[in-house]
C-alpha cells in the first residue's frame, strides 16, 4: 500500500471533517486546561486546507508542502506551527520515501524539535509516539488511538499552555492528544495508505 | 553591523504598550512587532513575523515573545527569513527592556547577551 496524491487529500478531507464535527469537543477540552481556541483553531485551518487541496497538486511533496504552509498561516495557535512542522517534514522526506512510517517518523521528529516536548509531558507527542510506532508495525486499531489518547488524562503537563496549572492539569485529556487521534483515526479509514 | 529588535506577543496591545516603553529609552534603535493572528485574534502568526522582520530596519535582529507559540512561530519564521535573528528565553518586558537601553547606548551584541543572560526562563 502506498501513499498517493487522492489518498492523502481523502486523508486530509476525513481529518477535516472530524475536527469539524468536534471542534466543540475540542474547545471544551482546551478550556479546562488551555485557552479554548484549539477546535476553533484547528477548525478554520482544516477548512483552508481542504480548500487548497480542491486543486490537486501535482505530487505528494506538493501536497504535504501545502497542507503545512496553509496550517501555519492560518491556525494562530500552538497547533498551526507543530502540526505546520509535522507536514513539512513529511514534505520533506516524501521526496525520499513513500512510506507512511517514515513520513510520520519524520513528523514526529519535527514535532518534538518544535515544540521541545518529550513523551509523558502531556502533548500530542505522546499520542504520536505510541501510534506512529502502530503504524509502523501496521499494528494501528482505533482502540490504540483511543487508549492512547485517553492515556494523555492523568498525566500532568509539562510543555503548552497547560504546563502553567501544573498539578491541575491532571484528569483532562491534551486537546492536541485529542485532535492527533482524529488525524490518526482519518488514516486508518483511509483506503490504500496502510 | 546594527541592531533591531522584534516583538511578538499573543495581543496586538501587549506590543502596543510595550513599543511605547522601549521607544522612550530607545528612540534610534528600529523596533518592529507582530501581534495577534491575521484575523486580529488572540494568537501569533508566523506571516507577521516575517514581515516584522523584514520591515526592521537593522542588520541584526533580537527578537522577544510572551509566551510558547510565539516562540514556535519565530523559530519557523527565522528558519524563512535571511536576516540574522537572535532569539532569546527571557523575561518579554524586562528582556526587551534591557537590549533597547544597551543598543541605544551603543553596547555590542556579546555584552548584550552578556546583560539578558540572568533574565532567562524556563519559557
Amino acid at each position: 500500500m502506498s501513499l498517493t496524491v487522492k489518498n492523502v487529500i481523502e486523508w486530509m478531507n476525513n481529518f477535516s471533517s472530524k475536527i469539524e464535527q468536534n471542534k466543540q469537543f475540542l474547545s471544551d477540552l482546551d478550556t479546562a486546561i488551555g485557552d479554548g481556541d484549539h477546535g476553533f483553531n484547528m477548525s478554520r485551518g482544516m477548512t483552508a486546507v481542504s480548500q487548497k487541496l480542491s486543486t490537486e497538486p501535482k505530487t505528494i511533496t506538493d501536497a504535504f508542502k501545502q497542507i503545512a504552509m496553509t496550517l501555519i498561516s492560518t491556525v494562530g495557535g500552538a497547533s498551526g506551527p507543530l502540526y505546520g512542522t509535522a507536514f513539512l517534514e513529511m514534505a520533506k522526506k516524501s521526496s525520499t520515501s513513500s512510506d507512511i512510517g517514515d513520513l510520520l517518523d519524520a513528523a514526529l521528529t519535527g514535532i518534538k524539535k518544535r515544540g521541545g516536548a518529550e513523551p509523558g509531558d502531556k502533548t500530542m507527542v505522546d499520542v504520536w509516539t505510541v501510534l506512529v510506532s502502530e503504524v509502523k508495525t501496521n499494528t494501528l486499531t482505533q482502540e490504540k488511538i483511543d487508549s492512547a489518547v485517553a492515556a494523555t488524562k492523568d498525566l500532568v503537563a509539562k510543555k503548552g499552555r497547560a504546563s502553567y496549572l501544573g498539578e491541575r492539569s491532571k484528569g483532562h485529556v491534551d486537546p492536541g492528544s485529542q485532535s492527533s487521534g482524529y488525524l490518526f483515526k482519518a488514516l486508518l479509514e483511509t483506503e490504500g495508505i496502510l | 553591523m546594527s541592531l533591531g529588535i522584534t516583538l511578538v506577543s499573543h495581543v496586538q496591545e501587549i506590543i502596543t504598550g510595550l513599543s511605547a516603553l522601549l521607544e522612550q529609552v530607545a528612540k534610534d534603535v528600529s523596533i518592529t512587532t507582530a501581534g495577534g493572528t491575521n484575523d486580529e485574534d488572540i494568537g501569533t502568526c508566523m506571516d507577521k513575523i516575517l514581515q516584522a522582520f523584514s520591515e526592521n530596519k537593522a542588520d541584526e535582529i533580537l527578537a522577544f515573545y510572551d509566551l510558547g507559540s510565539a516562540k514556535m512561530n519565530l523559530e519557523l519564521a527565522t528558519e524563512m527569513t535571511s536576516k540574522k535573528i537572535h532569539l532569546y528565553d527571557v523575561a518579554f518586558i524586562e528582556g526587551a527592556y534591557t537590549a533597547a537601553t544597551l543598543i541605544e547606548a551603543g553596547v555590542k551584541l556579546t555584552e548584550i547577551e552578556g546583560q539578558l543572560e540572568p533574565l532567562t526562563l524556563k519559557k
